[in-house]
């Protein structure tokens, strides 16, 4: 079978199998054994295309794109540089479904030696036995991909990598031997890079470019958004180029690997690591090569399980790993360790999602990260985003963007459990409407949902669906309904405003004109309307304004020390991920110093928020309140006007001196830390004061 | 005719002293207004102001005029909303506007008011339509006409053929007769903006009883036939939704020559609404009914009934003319029992006829025939 002169045609390969004289009768048992060699990898990719993600020429692009720019952002993180992937689609001149696919990236490299490993033999990887978060995981994805371009074109791979600049650049064209599921070398050269190191893929495949929900410009955008520290350049294959650019210079936090949790593991796992392990005893095995396992639950373990301490671990039978297996499920202990995971963080979700729907200009966006959480043994954590109005349309269903791993799901969405979740909230609450409270509700907004584990529990190999648990779809739940608050306080706050805003123009150019033109008509004085613009407004009315300013230095302006947040703990300020890491000693310090040098040509310095708040009393009688002002966490405060009673993490709060009819009180807040435009709605409270009465901000529960 | 006697200037210069008068008093009505704004602003009150609720759920029958009037609901237009106060701001700036115009001794249109408040920054108007409203406010609120506020409307009032001689003051302060068919050309007598007794009086009518008429074409029609003359009548084209000094004409004429009124429209719901205005009063106007309405005045036609009786070229009722029929079975105007009859059995009609269409029958069956049938039946002929 010379695959290499084999075009693709849809059947191809079940044709292929039948490819043996029938009119020769042989023994049975011959037959099979024949047969039992001829399953090659060709066969084995035809019988599971669709698991592969290769089902159709428009799913296979998408599926190459994805598998090349998953493993590029794996690689560069693993390699600690900040991502730069190239991907480029050519349409093949004198084909008419053949195109080019060339991704590159600036990741540490492929050693040559493993080249044709990597590339052109299936289930070869690194990741597979690791356990924290990472995109690629069965070492499938790229050799399936460089496999379906040989299949359908007959063209190799042409993969080019360098690993350090002091090292030449090796190109390689790689050929795969179907029947052997071998890679071979076709051909070598050392060829001129102006790289330092990376990888760079070309393949040849027939495919199909689409636009739409489900397209490789679509995957792209999504990728940027939950990766704002890459920078991802495309050029379609009508040659127009999208620069995704990068929202954040500093890398995500590397994800550590862990020992295995016994609430997670499997009999065969335990076997297996019973065989392998340098323990010469049970208890010590248990605390070694376990996570969250002590000498207490250890031993209560055995006690359970009826073993004794002194068998060898490599002694176990299956009855043994049996009991072990069962009282891993019977005794308490502690939570998989966290630092596994690589969660992206609200500030930084928010910057992706900003900088992917400026088009869309809307008008609020909400992100959450929820606290790291279990599902049978293994960690996981969960974030949203809500992306409001603007152009967004309001009459359809909401768009819904899932990933896992920092990965875009683009397909299966119905299938989902991240999507029931979403489903299973009574979004009429949040004014979103949703036929009978269930379902994708619809209105004008975009939901993001990001599952980080490190074991996402996908429906099925192709990795499109993550599987219903209980765990994570209240997970999922509880941090939609954090944002939703946050944005129908959002909502419920400008259709307040607007209906006052109405009256604000009233009392403050309607009415003096009223006034002006009576007194005119009448020839006499222009009346006073102090009174009767409070009896009119009847509120107090409170504006607020954010501003950004750039602070020339690295250290931001001294401020106040009583305002400064506690000395954060590391592992808090590493799930946060904001751009501001808090060190141990000195209590703060912001991320100047290592990670904004690493990106050339971005000038020094830091921005400072500021926030304007101003309360004027529109009521006949005077008012005395609390207002309280959020503020992001773990920022440093450089300026709190006037005097205010307490500056906690959440929030600032002033006790506001009496304002009598129509008095002002201005209000201010500044901050370094984050990033020009990251903090850009302010939720302020009051406290002592019916809300009914205030414009602008809602009653103070305790900051729920 | 053409001869400026002394005698006749005094009467002018004593009329337009007596018009001037009117519009100082009014001015002084207007300053009423504003004082009360004023004066609630004085004492810390949010200002307000109120006038009937212009609407066709508003309007009652007064049983000494025998027109539709305003009843006693009111709308409050207060500064508390925006709407509210913009409405306050406009009815100050006309109010401003209309008190400079008396004591510069100007007048002005309708429209050149609304392009005047173009300049009025805030208290600008939407459309035309808004500033004529107001000033129909302002009629209601000061009990004075608009023209006393120097305010006229924009087009003429329309036509008019008959053995009948009107004396005109014209604007060089000259009485001057006109004989309605001798001293006239084939459109008929122009009746002016102004037709009160200071501007027009009859001399002198010899004619059995006035047809005022939808259209155009139906005008020229009776025109052209004669049929002011054989049938001793006076001509008056409405042109469509009749002005207010075309009403004003058909009443004074009705009411001083004692000349009997009939209507003669196209048979659809918008129609109907031209007579209910020239018989019972329009809802816009509902405040000064008593001096433009004809209580008397009748319909001729042309009815649903005469559709298929005379078995008329029809056209399908759009669903706007559906709604509008509708609309008319709840108009208190129309809540007799030959509106109701005729109204109910347009809709189930489905069809509506114009004027025109009898040309049918040929050129002068509408004189020859049509008419004479109507009036007959109606007891004028
Ligand atoms: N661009 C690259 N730069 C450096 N190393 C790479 C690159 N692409 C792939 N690799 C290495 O090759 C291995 C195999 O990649 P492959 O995509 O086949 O599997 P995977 O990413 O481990 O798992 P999955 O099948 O889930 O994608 C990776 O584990 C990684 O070690
Ligand atoms: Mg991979």
């Amino acid at each position: 079978m010379g695959c290499t002169s084999l075009r693709y045609r849809p059947g191809w390969f079940s044709r292929t199998r039948l490819e043996r004289d029938p009119m020769v009768p042989e023994p049975i048992a011959t037959e099979l054994a024949k047969k039992q060699k001829e399953i090659s990898v060709a066969e084995f990719f035809e019988r599971n295309k669709q698991v592969l993600g290769f089902d159709s020429p428009t799913r296979a692009l998408i599926t190459a794109v994805k598998e090349a720019v998953d493993n590029a952002l794996d690689a560069c993180e693993e390699a600690n540089v900040l991502p730069d992937v190239y991907v480029e689609i050519t349409p093949v001149e004198g084909t008419e479904d053949e195109f080019r696919l060339i991704i590159e990236d600036n990741g540490p490299g492929v050693v040559k030696r493993q080249i044709p490993n990597v590339f052109a033999r299936l289930l070869y990887g690194s990741r597979f036995h690791a356990i924290r978060q990472t995109r690629g995981q069965q070492g499938i994805g790229i050799s399936a991909v460089v496999l379906y371009s040989q299949l359908t074109t007959g063209h190799h791979a042409l993969i080019t990598s360098r690993i350090a600049a002091d090292r030449p650049t090796h190109c390689v064209e790689l050929a795969i031997d179907t029947k052997k599921n071998e890679a071979e070398i076709v051909s070598e050269t050392r060829p001129e890079w102006d790289k330092a190191h990376g990888t760079r893929i070309e393949v040849q495949m027939v495919a199909r470019y689409v636009a739409g929900r489900q397209s490789v410009l679509e995957y792209l955008r999504s990728t940027s958004i939950v990766n704002p520290h890459a920078h991802i350049v495309f050029k379609d294959p009508k040659g127009q180029v999208w620069d995704f650019e990068r929202a954040t210079d500093v890398l995500p936090q590397i994800p550590e690997d862990i020992k295995p949790h016994p609430h997670g593991v499997e009999r065969g796992t335990i076997l297996k690591m019973a065989r392998e392990t340098k323990a010469r005893k049970l208890s010590a095995f248990l605390r070694t090569e376990f996570s969250s396992i002590g000498s207490r639950s250890g031993k209560e373990i055995l006690d359970k399980a009826g073993l004794k301490d002194a068998i060898k671990p490599k002694d176990l039978d299956r009855d043994q790993i049996k009991a072990l297996h069962g009282a891993f499920k019977q005794v308490k202990v502690m939570a998989p360790p966290t630092t596994c995971l690589s969660p992206i963080g609200e500030q930084l979700t928010k910057r992706g999602l900003k900088k992917e729907t400026v088009d869309i200009s809307p008008e609020f966006i909400a992100t959450a990260t929820r606290p790291p959480a279990v599902h049978s043994g293994h960690p996981f954590q969960i974030e949203v985003g809500i992306v409001y109005g603007g152009k967004l349309p309001k009459d359809e269903s909401v768009k819904l963007l899932r990933f896992a791993n920092r990965v875009p799901l683009l397909y299966q969405q119905g299938g989902c459990g991240l999507t029931k979740a979403i489903e299973g909230i009574d979004w009429r609450r949040y004014g979103l409407e949703q036929r009978g409270g269930r379902g994708v509700p619809n209105g004008p907004a975009i939901f993001l949902v990001h599952i980080a584990s490190s074991k996402v529990p996908f429906t099925s190999e192709a990795k499109e669906a993550v599987a219903s648990i209980e765990e994570i779809e209240d997970e999922v739940k509880r941090a939609f309904r954090d944002c939703a608050r946050h944005m129908s306080r959002h909502l419920r706050k400008k259709e307040k405003r607007a209906k006052t805003s109405e009256k604000f123009k009233l009392i403050s150019q309607v009415l003096p004109r009223i006034a002006e033109k009576s007194a005119k008509v009448l020839e006499k004085p222009v009346p006073d309307l102090t009174h009767i613009i409070c009896k009119i407004m009847d509120v107090v009315w409170i504006e607020d304004k954010i501003e950004y300013e750039r602070w020339e230095g690295s250290e931001p302006p001294e401020g106040p020390k009583a305002y400064q947040p506690k000395p954060a703990k590391k592992k808090e300020a590493a799930v946060g991920q904001t751009t501001l890491l808090v060190e141990e000693e000195s209590g703060l310090e912001v991320a100047t110093n290592g990670h904004v040098e690493k990106s050339e040509g971005k000038p020094k310095g830091i921005w400072i928020t500021t926030s304007t708040i101003e309360v004027t009393n529109y009521m006949l009688k005077s008012r005395k309140f609390k207002l309280y002002a959020i503020k992001p966490e773990g920022v440093v405060m450089t300026e709190v006007e006037p005097k205010p009673s307490a500056v906690e993490d959440r929030y600032v709060v002033w006790d506001l001196p009496k304002l009598g009819s129509t008095e002002k009180a201005t209000l201010k807040f500044s901050f370094a830390g984050l990033q020009k435009g990251d903090f850009d709605d302010n939720e302020l409270f009051v406290e002592g004061i019916n809300d009914i009465n205030v414009v602008g901000a809602d009653e103070w529960h305790g900051g729920d | 005719m053409e001869v400026t006697s002394l005698a006749a200037k005094k009467k002018a210069a004593v009329k337009n002293k007596a018009a001037n008068d009117r519009a100082i008093i009014a001015a002084q009505a207007l300053e009423t207004i504003a004082g009360e704004i004023y004066q609630d602003l004085s004492k810390k009150e949010i200002p307000s102001m109120t006038i009937p609720t212009r609407t066709k759920s508003n309007i009652e029958f007064d049983e000494r005029h025998r027109v539709w009037k305003y009843g006693k609901n009111l709308s409050k237009r207060s500064a508390k909303t925006l709407d509210g106060a913009y409405m306050l701001l406009r009815t100050m700036y006309m109010t401003d506007f209309i008190k400079e115009m008396i004591d510069a001794q100007k007048s002005s249109t309708l429209r050149e008011m609304y392009y005047i408040s173009e300049g009025w920054d805030m208290a600008k108007f939407g459309d035309q339509s808004e500033s004529d409203n107001l000033a129909e406010d302002l009629e209601i609120i000061s009990g004075h006409l608009r023209e006393d506020f120097k305010l006229r409307p924009e087009e003429n009032g329309a036509s008019v053929m008959g053995n009948l001689t009107i004396t005109e003051f014209t604007r060089n302060g000259v009485a001057r007769d006109l004989h309605c068919q001798d001293d006239v050309g084939d459109t008929g007598y122009n009746i002016p903006y102004n037709v009160e007794k200071e501007k027009i009086t009859f001399k002198n009518v010899d004619a059995d009883f006035v047809i005022a008429i939808e259209t155009g074409g139906m005008y020229a029609r009776l025109v052209e036939n004669g049929f002011d003359e054989k049938f001793r009548s006076i001509l008056v084209h409405l042109k469509g939704q009749p002005a207010r000094s075309t009403r004003r004409f058909i009443k004074r004429i009705n009411e001083e020559a004692g000349l009997p009124v009939v209507v003669f429209t196209d048979g659809d719901p918008w129609s109907f609404r031209i007579f209910a205005s020239v018989a019972y009063g329009a809802i816009k106007t509902a405040h000064i009914s008593e001096y433009l309405a004809t209580p008397s005045a009748q319909y001729l036609g042309v009815t649903p009934s005469d559709i298929v009786n005379y078995d008329l070229p029809s056209d399908k009722l759009t669903e706007r003319d559906v709604a509008a029929l509708k609309a008319e079975l709840t108009d208190p105007r129309f809540n007799d029992e030959m509106w109701k009859n005729e109204i109910e059995f347009q809709l189930q009609l489905g069809k509506k006829s114009e004027q025109q269409a009898l040309a049918k029958y040929g050129l002068d069956f509408v004189t020859d025939t049509y008419l004479p049938e109507k009036l007959a039946e109606i007891g004028i002929l």
